[in-house]
């Protein structure tokens, strides 16, 4: 069995507000989580969920009120650690007087490299990341895409363990995505751990061994995307096509789409279902199972926690 | 130390970059202006002007750029997020306070240092030669390198915790209280109670003492600064930047990056 590269236990943050700070927000409750060595784990949530909470706790930008974390085994308060991770921040911003090839000869100094290892190294992410035609021009007249191109070169260089991305497709074209997933496939190909942050589901399905879902400051959910979500959410499809008008309050409930419809029902009401439609003229074409995708599942748990906010506003009303 | 010498050259190089040095074409249009106006309507007295006015402007345009550059090395940092970047490499956060404190200090000191060549070059001009005494004119460009260096300490520490507007206010207003230090160590006791005397006296040492670094009337006659002051000057501003660095990097290494 691997070993673990990230341990997180009962980490929480909360941030002080108000004129005395006496005022309190959580940030991050309580978060317990693992990330074996090897995998690709996505971390997602909305904006606002606390992903980049967690991931600034992990690399040492912010310090947790409570609990704590070790990455490879190490207290995330070692610095030496850092020799050992890569990390892209969100919406990276480098300084902007430097090309790209100066600022990633930057970065490769804090690591043990010799010079031609520097430059060889160099030429090479620029090269992974493309922008080896821009090596020479000054961040200040890049692009946003191209920026988030430099801080994943810059979070690679090293050659880490773990590598964290926080939103590393943020601002990216679809090409940009695709390339970026095909640099994530290539680190997990070569055994490192990669955990990144991300609100694109599409992205996290197609990526990740395990996600873990965090609303609201809290762990919803780990698990593999397909695991997660079958746990939740079933249902049946019942495609049939209608001739004439019916008043039948299930057709009412369908969506038509052309001269066909689709009723979504639970599993234990889907034979009184087609009798009631067979009772008012339908003709059923298929039935289907519906597996619900990451996206309802996160997007239940967003609508649960809105809810919740809700009540507890009213509540304090 | 090998990692705050990475981010020292990097502060250097980004002050190059931004062009803190063109303020040298401005100090030599005022030199070149004085070198002219000076033999017109000044007779005897040629070294003592160029002297203050070269010196003054050395210091008045150290001072600016220690402020507000110095003010801006964290709260740039922080506001355009280029330290998120920085710190998740094995850099300690002292390392990096250490390197941008060391990287000012080493534009100032080229930057004085320039402006030190180009004094030199207008006494040749108005003097035709330059005397064993004028090197008491490079020991006060010393001292203002100094107070320059003690400034930037004080500009990292104030932006560590507050903001640059109020950091740039505290710098400054630190700098002039610390020009009148001698006269509140002085300050008649039969005025005050001796608690309060006592508590104006330890203030008196606990504030930048600037005073000390101005010997801008002896270089301007060409009389000697004595060798006990520069070593003085020297092992004070040390350990005053030391203290403050290190109260400095108490504050940041505790600071939540938003």
């Amino acid at each position: 069995m691997p070993g673990l590269a990230i341990e997180i236990e009962n980490l929480t943050k909360e941030y002080p507000f108000g004129f005395l700070h006496l005022k309190k927000k959580t940030s991050l409750e309580g978060l317990n989580m693992q990330v074996q060595t090897g995998e690709v784990f996505g971390f997602i949530g909305p904006n606002g969920a606390g992903k980049s909470t967690t991931i600034k706790l992990l690399m040492g930008l912010i310090f947790p009120t409570a609990g704590d974390a070790r990455i490879l085994s190490k207290p995330i308060s070692d610095v030496e650690m850092h020799r050992e991770i890569g990390y892209l921040p969100e919406q990276p911003y480098f300084y902007d007087y430097l090309t790209a090839a100066e600022v990633l000869d930057y970065f490769a100094r804090f690591h043990d490299l010799t010079a031609a290892d520097r430059k060889e190294r160099v030429e090479r992410m620029l090269k992974k990341v493309g922008l080896e035609t821009a090596r020479k021009i000054q961040l200040r007249k890049y692009s946003k895409g191209m920026l988030q191109r430099v801080g994943l070169a810059q979070a690679i260089l090293h050659d880490p363990k773990v590598v964290i991305l926080d939103e590393p497709m943020s601002g990216l074209d679809p090409v940009g995505r695709r390339e970026v997933r095909d640099i994530i496939l290539e680190l997990k190909k070569d055994g490192k751990t990669v955990m990144f942050s991300t609100h694109i589901l599409s992205d996290a399905e197609m990526l990740c061994d395990r996600v873990g879902v965090i609303v609201g400051g809290k762990l919803r959910g780990v698990g593999a995307p397909g695991t997660l979500v079958d746990m939740k959410t079933q249902g049946m499809e019942i495609l049939f096509e209608l001739a004439g008008t019916s008043n039948a309050p299930l057709v009412a409930k369908a969506t038509c789409t052309g001269d066909r419809y689709r009723l979504q029902v639970a599993e234990e009401e889907l034979y009184n279902a087609i009798e009631q439609l067979r009772a008012a003229g339908a003709r059923i074409l298929s039935v289907s199972q519906v597996k619900a995708s990451l996206e309802e599942f996160f997007m239940n748990l967003v609508a649960a926690d809105r809810a919740q906010a809700s009540a507890v506003e009213v509540s304090g009303k | 130390m090998r990692r705050a010498g990475v981010v020292a050259w990097n502060t250097f190089r980004e002050a190059v970059r931004d062009r803190v040095l063109y303020n040298l074409v401005f100090f030599a249009l005022l030199m070149m202006a004085a070198a002219i106006a000076v033999g017109q309507i000044s007779i005897g007295i040629e070294q003592t002007v160029i002297v203050s006015l070269g010196l003054s402007a050395i210091s008045v345009i150290g001072l600016l750029i220690s402020v507000f550059i110095g003010v801006a090395l964290v709260s740039k940092e922080l506001d355009k997020r280029t330290l998120y970047a920085l710190l998740a490499k094995p850099v300690r956060r002292w390392e990096f306070l250490l390197g941008k404190f060391a990287g000012l200090v080493l534009t100032l000191a080229v930057n004085t240092a320039a402006m030190a060549v180009g004094l030199l070059l207008v006494m040749i001009y108005v003097k035709h030669t330059l005397e064993r005494s004028d090197a008491s004119v490079l020991v006060a460009v010393y001292f203002i390198l100094l107070k320059l260096a003690l400034i930037v300490a004080l500009a990292l520490l104030f932006s560590c915790f507050t903001t640059p507007l109020l950091a740039i206010l505290f710098t400054v207003g630190l700098y002039v209280v610390g020009l009148y230090v001698l006269e509140l160590r002085n300050l008649p006791a039969e005025v005050m109670s001796p608690a309060a005397a006592a508590f104006t006296r330890g203030l008196s040492y606990l504030l930048p003492n600037f005073e000390n670094f101005n010997v801008m009337a002896l270089a301007a006659h060409g009389r000697a600064v004595p060798g006990a002051l520069i070593l003085q000057n020297t092992m004070y501003t040390v350990i005053y930047c030391a203290m403050v660095l290190t109260a400095a990097a108490a504050v940041f290494s505790r600071k939540n990056l938003k």
